[in-house]
């Protein structure tokens, strides 16, 4: 390994990077285009759906309970029915995806624990829906309800700081797009920039020259490190800025964890390009790696509702580990120290896909 | 460096290499072929496309390893001391190999970095080779801008950047001018002028000529070698010009004719080449005096065409044995 040599490697591609208008326009331009896109289009956070109210007690508490629950917004309470059958008719119609029900003995039921006080009919269907009904019936009515009048406002108040953390989708989308940021611009673009020097025959002329492997690997891979570094700042500010994401714990934890995540990526992009011929193999080559990533990591569904089977692959997947660590940091406030399970995963992980790729890199052409 | 070398090492063949045997798969590339390149020499590599040339070179310097033989390239085992023998040599491939979106003189700092050269002499050497290449008006220019014949001289500059002892060509002027060819060729002359070997592979004919020395590959054999002045004086047949009215019907009449290798029309006239010596003006004029066309044949001088279609044609025709043993 010579210094010099590497140095000469990475000004070269950062002056071809700088020549490539494309491939830098995508550097922020991805970014930018998946945090709007997942932060706005891609929203599980479920609002104002459709819902009717079945009032059978009509009592001042009755109505109270209504307008607390439709303060949630998670229900819009546009009908008022008469009867329960009208419920059917509705949930049927897909007119409402919910129903709100109070019984006739509604008071009596917030004093006696052995019976609900209220009923929530959803359009089980939609899981989604069901979820956020199953979250709205966990309201704390009898509290809200409490006769000492001075404790309601407080406890209103409580209701929203509850609930609006989990219900707002962009807290825990961003910091998980930062690792489907990085995934798929590191993977693709270092597995691309290896394999185009074989392809476009820079390669022959290298391999007669003192140029090592390493050395030319090492040097057009760094550039990326900075790359990625620069895409997670550009995904943290805009999070911060359109979003408000919170950023609990410290920046300095959130650039080590997505260092560590950039090499074990780039691992991945040089362990493609010692597979890949063309560029456009590379490119097919880094969208199989990235699809079960972004699908079982946990930034799509919960890590926690697949199966044993799909969350022991996950566990393979860098990305699975960055989720954990970035979401831990931005979020919870957790340090890497804390996390340092992640940190050796992705250790092992680059240890192993690059050890492979160095041996699978001769420097020949046969 | 230069100095540590042996007396003995310096005056000895740039290159030899002996029963060199490259397979891929099935297919035998090269196939047996024995080298022996004298230094400061251009020595010449012919052959139609798919001959071995390539294959040849890229084995010389360490870029594929070869099935079966011992090269010895400047004192180097090949392939176990290719790594030493890359600072000793310049390679330059057949496609242009630098980088289209680096500029002339970029391309060129780079090959110098990677050759280690440091700040001042990295100038220094541009500086000689901008001049010496004429490329210092197209220095701030893209590569991939340039014309062919400017392609090829920055890719010769970057190949003789680090001043090697050897320098391999692989069909350098494949895609350019006829006068920039001729530039192209006095640059080499110029180079082997100060102690530079050089290996070019080609196939154009008046190239092969100005070489020193000549190898002529057909199906990855080597089936013939020497100097274009040897390999001339001998050939095994005699070469005709026939002038005649319609050079056409004497072809049609000489085509059949046992004994006749090759016949090629030039102008109005008909250049044949026999495959044995003695007598074959008579017999030709005399084949053509029957079919009532009046020739006037004279013998002349061989040139490397014949040479190289008299070798391709005699191995073309000891092919089945080879194939049988």
């Amino acid at each position: 390994m010579n210094l010099r040599r590497l140095f000469s490697i990475v000004m070269k591609e950062l002056r071809q990077l700088r020549r490539d208008r494309l491939t830098f326009a995508m550097i922020i331009g991805i970014p930018t285009m998946q945090l709007l896109l997942f932060g706005y289009a891609i929203n599980m956070d479920v609002r104002h759906l459709p819902a009717a109210v079945l009032d059978q007690a009509h009592t001042a508490q009755s109505r109270e309970v209504v307008a607390v629950l439709a303060q949630a917004q998670v229900m819009d309470f546009a009908y008022t029915l008469e009867s329960p059958q009208q419920i059917d008719t509705l949930l049927r119609a897909g007119t409402i995806s919910a129903a709100l029900v109070i019984p006739p003995d509604f008071e009596r039921r917030l004093y006696e624990t052995d019976r609900p006080p209220l009923q929530i009919v959803v359009d089980g269907s939609d899981q989604i829906v069901q979820q956020a009904a199953r979250q709205l019936s966990a309201l704390p009515v009898q509290a809200l309800l409490n006769p000492g009048a001075a404790a309601a406002p407080a406890t209103n108040v409580e209701v929203v700081n509850f609930y609006n953390p989990e219900r707002r989708a962009p807290v825990n989308t961003v910091p998980g797009l930062i690792g489907v940021i990085l995934t798929m611009t590191m993977v693709l673009f270092t597995a691309m920039a290896l394999v185009r020097e074989r392809e476009r025959g820079n390669l022959e002329f290298l391999i007669a020259t003192p140029v090592s492997p390493a050395e030319l690997t090492l040097g057009k891979v760094l550039p990326f490190v900075g790359i990625g570094l620069m895409q997670v700042t550009v995904v943290l500010v805009l999070g911060v800025l359109i979003f408000h994401v919170p950023i609990r714990g410290s920046l300095l934890d959130i650039y080590g964890a997505s260092l560590a995540f950039i090499i074990a990526s780039l691992s991945l992009g040089i362990f493609l390009s010692t597979l890949a011929r063309t560029q456009f193999q590379a490119m097919q080559m880094a969208f199989f790696t990235f699809l079960p990533q972004i699908l079982l990591s946990g930034f799509m569904f919960p890590f926690a509702g697949m199966p044993k089977l799909a969350q022991w692959l996950a566990e393979i997947f860098p990305m699975t580990h960055f989720m954990r660590l970035i979401r831990g940091i931005l979020l919870r406030s957790a340090t890497l120290a804390e996390l340092w399970r992640e940190l050796l995963a992705l250790a092992v992980f680059c240890t192993i896909v690059l050890g492979i790729a160095i041996l699978r890199t001769r420097k020949r052409l046969d | 460096m230069r100095t540590e070398r042996s007396e003995a090492d310096r005056h000895a063949d740039a290159i030899v290499a002996r029963g060199l045997v490259k397979r891929f798969g099935e297919v035998v590339a090269v196939d047996h072929v024995d080298l022996t390149v004298a230094r400061a020499q251009v020595y010449g590599f012919l052959g139609p496309n798919g001959s071995g040339k390539s294959t040849t070179i890229r084995m010389l310097c360490g870029l594929l390893l070869p099935s079966e033989g011992q090269i010895d390239v400047l004192g180097c085992k090949i392939p176990q001391q290719a790594e030493a023998l890359k600072r000793r040599i310049g390679y330059m491939t057949q496609k242009f190999s630098l980088y289209d979106d680096l500029t002339v003189t970029e391309n060129l700092e780079f090959v110098a970095a990677v050759h280690e050269f440091d700040r001042a002499r990295t100038r220094r050497r541009i500086g000689e080779l901008l001049e010496r290449y004429w490329l210092g008006k197209l220095k701030n220019q893209l590569a991939g801008t340039l014309s062919g014949g400017q392609k090829q001289r920055l890719a010769l500059a970057a190949a003789v950047l680090h001043e090697p002892e050897l320098l391999l060509l692989d069909e350098p002027t494949s895609a350019v001018d006829p006068q920039s060819r001729r530039e192209f060729w006095d640059s080499l002359f110029a180079l082997v002028d100060a102690g530079t070997t050089i290996l070019v592979s080609t196939h154009y004919m008046d190239e092969a000529e100005r070489c020193h020395r000549l190898a002529i590959l057909d199906h990855g054999r080597l089936v013939a070698d020497g100097t274009p002045q040897a390999l001339e004086a001998a050939l095994p047949g005699e070469v005709l010009l026939v002038d005649c009215a319609n050079p056409r019907d004497a072809q049609r009449v000489l085509q059949p004719l046992p004994g006749v290798a090759a016949l090629a029309q030039i102008g109005a006239s008909l250049r044949v080449l026999t495959e044995d010596r003695g007598g074959q003006r008579e017999r030709i004029a005399a084949a053509l005096r029957e079919a009532g066309i009046d020739a006037k044949v004279e013998a002349v001088r061989p040139n490397l065409e014949d040479v190289f279609v008299s070798a391709t044609r005699m191995s073309a025709a000891a092919a089945p044995d080879r194939a049988a043993a």
